[in-house]
């Protein structure tokens, strides 16, 4: 592989995770975003399993793209999504109860998230299979960071723990309205704040080096 | 067109049916750990359990893959000897948020309901989900009255959550300040389960006192 494709596969990737970051900078998948944060292991599983659904289905519209009808390809990708995500149901299920009772209707509700149809219409449908599951797999990363980063504040702020260890000791008084819906609401929006700023201040920056 | 469709569901298809069949023993093996933690948890002097239904008519049969029409699920839990020790039985009843659905002990001694478990609940944080730890509510678990009327077909005292700080009586659940349609929840499960269950059970508990 040439160092040209590295750098593509590279910027393919990391797309997910900086540039078009699905949670902080497009804005999408709210609903799993603002419901399942209340920790940080339901984050992370809750990435990790959308980001599985999201590659699989990546690669395998990509690979159908040429055979696909243009009058049902939503339908098609629809069907695809639905495939991968009952079969993660079903892992999770496996792997731990706790988890899947945790996670609740939000493992199904994955076929609806905005970012893998997004993804599968306007690029895995126009791409080869293997940028395809690379842009899915940074796609993928970036939503688990997003989850992550409000999943990890909800639960230090809300329960007093992280990963379910105890950080302050008995005499913590838990912030309990931030494992509640508002606390989700709460903190994505002091995160999107601070994207913001920063997307502004990197913008006056450059303006007054243009000056 | 159709084709292409017939061979993407084909795809789907074989997915979906290879996911069921990979994971099918792993799921239920996760069930039954989870269900068996939940009789554990209630029935602690217990070693090992079984399940049965208690039938109409009085018979006991054990559990198998159908329930029969009217059959009400338990579990007898047994000590390293082989005798009954107590019985447990899952409950539901609709709660603040969501059902609240627990698993509770039986005590054939006492003729008492004795812990409680919550198997699933989706109460808010800080306040319903109290009833698993607030000792002053899990105290009306030490033994519950739950004894039978002169006639057996019903519990002698109805099972009931009362204002936090009347109970009055054995067989009163005192609810928790703030919680009270929880703690109502809780009651009302419990309350449930045993009127079906306890006057087809205790009648027969011979039949189940040894391991088979």
């Amino acid at each position: 592989m040439s160092s040209a494709t590295t750098t593509r596969g590279w910027d393919e990737f990391m797309e997910g995770i900086w540039k078009q970051n699905p949670v902080f900078v497009m804005v999408l998948g709210m609903c799993p975003t603002l419901a399942v944060t209340v920790s940080a292991i339901n984050a992370i599983s809750m990435g990790i399993a959308t980001t599985f659904v999201l590659i699989a289905s990546c690669g395998l519209v990509s690979l159908m793209r040429r055979i696909v009808p243009k009058e049902v390809r939503i339908a098609t990708y629809i069907v695809i999504i639905a495939t991968f995500v009952t079969a993660v149901d079903y892992f999770i299920q496996a792997i731990s109860l706790a988890l899947y009772d945790a996670l609740g209707a939000f493992i199904q509700l994955i076929v609806v998230n905005c970012i893998i149809l997004g993804r599968a219409e306007a690029h895995a449908s126009k791409t080869p299979p293997l940028p395809a599951m690379v842009n899915a797999a940074g796609m993928g990363a970036g939503f688990t960071i997003g989850l992550l980063a409000l999943g990890v504040v909800r639960e230090i702020l809300g329960n007093g723990t992280l990963f379910g260890l105890s950080l302050f000791g008995a005499g913590f008084q838990p912030w309990v309205i931030m494992v509640l819906p508002p606390g989700g609401f709460f903190v994505l929006g002091t995160w999107l704040l601070f994207f913001a700023w920063r997307a502004r201040r990197k913008q006056s920056a450059e303006v007054t080096q243009h000056a | 067109m159709l084709k292409t469709l017939g061979l993407v569901s084909g795809i789907c298809g074989l997915v979906i049916v290879g996911s069921y069949q990979g994971t099918y023993e792993a799921v239920a093996a996760n069930k039954r750990i989870a269900m068996e933690r939940a009789v554990f948890k209630v029935v602690p002097a217990a070693k090992s359990i079984e399940e049965y239904y208690a039938l109409d008519g009085g018979s006991i049969a054990k559990a198998g893959a159908e329930a029969p029409a009217g059959a009400v699920k338990f579990f007898a839990g047994y000590d390293e000897a082989g005798k009954l020790v107590g019985v447990a039985a899952a409950g539901g009843a609709k709660g603040y948020a969501d059902t609240v659905r627990i698993m509770f002990g039986y005590d054939p001694a006492c003729q008492c309901v004795k812990n409680i478990g919550v198997v699933s609940m989706r109460e808010t944080p800080g306040i319903g989900d109290k009833i698993v730890k607030d000792k002053e509510f899990l105290a009306n678990f030490e033994q519950l009255d739950a004894k039978l009327n002169a006639e057996m077909n019903a519990l002698a005292h109805e099972i009931k959550t009362v204002k936090h700080g009347s109970k009055a009586d054995a067989w009163q659940v005192d609810a928790i300040a703030g919680a009270t349609i929880t703690s109502r929840a809780v009651g009302k499960a419990i309350n449930d389960t045993a009127q079906a269950l306890l006057p087809k059970l205790v009648p027969n508990l011979d039949k189940i006192k040894d391991k088979s």
